[in-house]
């Protein structure tokens, strides 16, 4: 069997807001734009997937929270109405979505073996979290890639910073593993922001992007930090960083998405491309891809 | 009309485990036992009214306040999915929702109702009322935990309750879906074997317990904080729901209170507590934290003392450059907390018969590791403007302390050996500095040039000194 293939690594934000703006049919509520700076860097990074190839998306989202280890979502198909309970003026959406089960299995499966504490989750009235089904429309509209749904093991509320990161990137490793063994190619995605300090009103059109900036100095200082790590390569950097930045920025990081990622694509030391920055109810957001189909080098 | 009033009050625990598989552990069906006993209890007080604050509903903008008149899904819970799924459709007091909203505006706070078809109730509240009024008879409000909500808020939240409450008449049970200690095993156990997760969350959750036996609800509320930081897990909701209850009761510490059962569900401490209000006669208040009628809070998240903060420590480098040690402490050794930590394995200073030997002294700040003047370098190796005359000025002063150290002063140093790496750009700024300083002092000096220090500093002093006379 071939090898499988890591084709590229996007750290992709979730919030709502840009589905919201987007206006899809799948939607409920119906917005007068709002966002563009990001909902156009997912158009940027939609571009430069075009014309590559992937038969499966691999989504660690921060708001399926789970505190009994890791979890997978392990039916083929998952059809419902989503409702955000933090905006459900914004986000009512209704989802049909595909999982690669097999490629979900492998993963558990090696996750399993390396000593990590996994479930398949197998209800079928399960509702898909809100940050998987925004990362997953903005990525894919279209929604004609399978996917593979992993669970946020909020280890860092339970121990620390370091604690998580040593799971995530053992999760990573072993994800890495699962998927050159499983001959597909793949997209993998962490759907996390970076700042993560909202500000506590909203606007009477929340789409007034007049209102819309970070919440803070200190924010912005670690926000553009953490993108020049990306843009230089720097991942180690970053993995290094990462208990400064999540205490301080109050960072999303501590769901352990971002760890996953950079371990998935083997702690990578060429740049990524920062296809678009933006806040949203003042948290920072960056649309990143590491181009892993572009550095055969990076690869065992 | 007669005024409302508050007939009762509960604390339950919030996981699926009483509702979806009780018989699978004894103490889990010890805590479904008491749900029913409590379900009685609130129907034998002739509540027409049941209002839960859910810890399991965190909410940004303000707190929400559920107003779908009849919600109606399948809630399955995040991590005990394998446990079954949960159908609800409830009976919820959408006027009440909406006047308590209304009510939080005149008291100076923020919150605003909810009524989407489809959102999704937290498992805390569904198996609140799937087990407290299993047919429905009863109308109830929930109420999200706000993440940013501090004491006054959530105190407030409470007030403005009470006075819709009082406004229309109501007999009203208010309720806390919450777990004392929340840590959780963090694997799949077999339910034989749950227990709480540790002794001290054990022994925490007897002592709340304990008070809340005693009817002290406002003690357990000023304990809040104190119980946040022993037993919890540093989620975002905090134990905050403590507040809110003891702020139903008119932050009161005399009610009747008992407890119907204690045990652990997948290692956090679950409990369900009634507390009536009928006055137990246990009464003064071991603790006094001010009360609060209105919020007047600006809701910024941020105080400007600790934004200064954040923004100085987003600055400081946190990686890069050598692994900074603990200096050694082997016989005849000087070492100073007053001096920047080693980047290697050796002291301060070492004294040898008359004379005081100090490693390099470069111009990083003890603590906080800054270069006074500004690093050479950034963290990609690109060059920086830098200041020589303050990196040495910060050279001067760093052995001045480790001399003082030693019981010795600047007028000790007998030879310096200087190292700038970049003699035609710096040596005349630090020639400068050293006519000021250890110029005066008259020590013998060499200057070198060299390629490169260990940290992004672009001078360092190696210095011998007159050791101070042993007493």
């Amino acid at each position: 069997m071939t090898q499988g293939e890591i084709v590229a690594g996007c750290l992709a934000p979730h919030p709502p807001h840009l589905v919201y703006a987007e206006n899809p049919p799948q939607n409920e509520p119906v917005a007068e734009g709002g966002w563009e700076q990001l909902r156009w860097g997912y158009e940027r990074l939609r571009d430069s997937l075009k014309d590559v190839e992937y038969d499966a998306i691999v989504l660690l989202s921060p708001h399926w929270q789970t505190y009994v280890g890791t979890h997978f979502l392990g039916l083929p198909n998952f059809k419902s109405l989503s409702v955000d309970p933090v905006f459900p003026n914004l986000f009512r959406y209704h989802y049909d979505l595909n999982i690669d089960v097999d490629l979900t299995s492998k993963i558990h499966d090696k996750a399993a073996e390396a000593g990590l504490a996994v479930k398949m989750m197998e209800n079928p009235d399960f509702r898909v979290d809100y940050g998987t089904i925004t990362t997953g429309h903005m990525f894919n509209p279209a929604w004609d890639k399978p996917l593979v749904v992993i669970s946020s093991n909020r280890s860092r509320d339970y121990y620390s910073v370091e604690v998580m990161q040593e799971m995530m990137i053992e999760l990573g490793k072993v994800t890495r593993e699962a998927i050159l063994e499983s001959g597909k190619k793949v997209v993998v995605i962490a759907s996390n922001s970076l700042s993560h300090r909202h500000f506590t009103t909203e606007s009477a059109i929340p789409e007034d992007m007049s209102k819309e900036h970070i919440t803070s100095h200190a924010m912005h200082l670690w926000d553009m930090r953490m993108i020049n790590y990306f843009r230089t390569g720097q991942a180690q950097r970053i993995l290094d960083e990462m208990p400064e930045f999540t205490e301080q920025a109050i960072a999303e990081s501590d769901g352990g998405g971002l760890s996953w990622l950079l371990s998935t694509l083997d702690t990578p030391s060429y740049p990524a491309t920062l296809h678009g920055y933006g806040t949203i109810i003042g948290t920072g957001n960056a649309i990143v891809e590491w181009p892993e189909r572009d550095h055969k080098e990076a690869k065992q | 009309m007669t005024e409302g009033s508050i007939v009762g009050s509960f604390i339950v625990p919030v996981h699926p485990h009483t509702v979806l598989a009780p018989e699978q552990n004894e103490g889990w069906q010890r805590l479904r036992d008491a749900f029913d006993e409590a379900a009685q209890r609130i129907k034998d007080a002739d509540a027409d009214l049941l209002i839960i604050y859910s810890t399991t509903w965190p909410s940004i903008i303000g707190h929400q306040i559920q107003a779908d008149p009849n919600p109606e899904w399948v809630m399955v819970d995040n991590d005990f999915h394998d446990l079954g799924s949960i159908p609800y459709s409830f009976n919820i007091d959408a006027d009440f929702a909406h006047a308590w909203n209304e009510a939080n505006e005149k008291r100076g706070l923020k919150s605003r109702t909810v009524n989407y078809t489809g959102f999704p109730i937290d498992v805390g509240s569904v198996v609140a009322l799937k087990l407290l009024n299993p047919d429905n008879a009863i109308p109830a409000v929930i109420v999200s935990s706000n993440v940013y909500a501090n004491r006054s808020e959530t105190t407030v939240l409470a007030k403005s309750c009470l006075d819709v409450i009082k406004a229309t008449g109501r007999k009203a049970v208010a309720i806390t879906a919450m777990s004392l200690s929340n840590r959780m095993f963090t694997a799949p156990i077999d339910p034989k074997d749950d227990r709480i997760h540790s002794l001290k969350d054990d022994e925490w959750n007897r002592k709340i317990l304990e008070f809340l036996g005693e009817g002290r609800m406002e003690d357990v509320g000023q304990l809040s904080r104190t119980i946040h930081k022993q037993i919890r897990v540093q989620k975002v909701v905090a134990f905050k729901p403590m507040w809110w209850l003891s702020g139903m009761n008119d932050n009161r510490n005399n009610l009747s209170g008992e407890v119907l059962a204690y045990e652990a569900i997948h290692g956090a401490g679950g409990a369900v507590v009634h507390l009536d209000p009928t006055p137990s006669g246990a009464g003064d208040k071991e603790y006094d934290e001010d009360d609060v009628e209105f919020y007047s809070g600006e809701r910024n998240v941020l105080d400007a003392e600790e934004e200064q903060e954040l923004i100085e420590e987003a600055k400081k480098p946190t990686s890069g450059g050598p692994e900074l040690w603990e200096p050694t402490t082997g016989e005849h050794s000087v070492n100073s907390e007053a001096a920047p930590k080693p980047v290697g394995m050796y002291p301060h200073a070492r004294k040898v018969g008359d004379l005081l030997y100090l490693s390099g002294v470069g111009p990083r700040q003890p603590g906080t590791n800054a270069i006074p003047g500004g690093p050479i370098c950034d963290e990609n190796g690109k060059a920086l403007d830098y200041d020589i005359k303050a990196q040495t000025k910060a050279v001067v002063d760093n052995i001045t302390r480790i001399l003082e150290e030693a019981g010795g002063s600047i007028e000790d140093v007998l030879d310096v050996t200087s190292f700038l790496v970049d003699m035609d750009r710096d040596f005349s700024g630090y020639n400068e500095v050293w006519a000021e300083t250890l110029g005066k002092v008259g020590p013998t000096r060499t200057t070198l040039a060299i390629r490169a220090l260990p940290t992004p500093i672009a001078v360092e002093m190696k210095v011998i000194a007159k050791a101070p006379p042993t007493e």
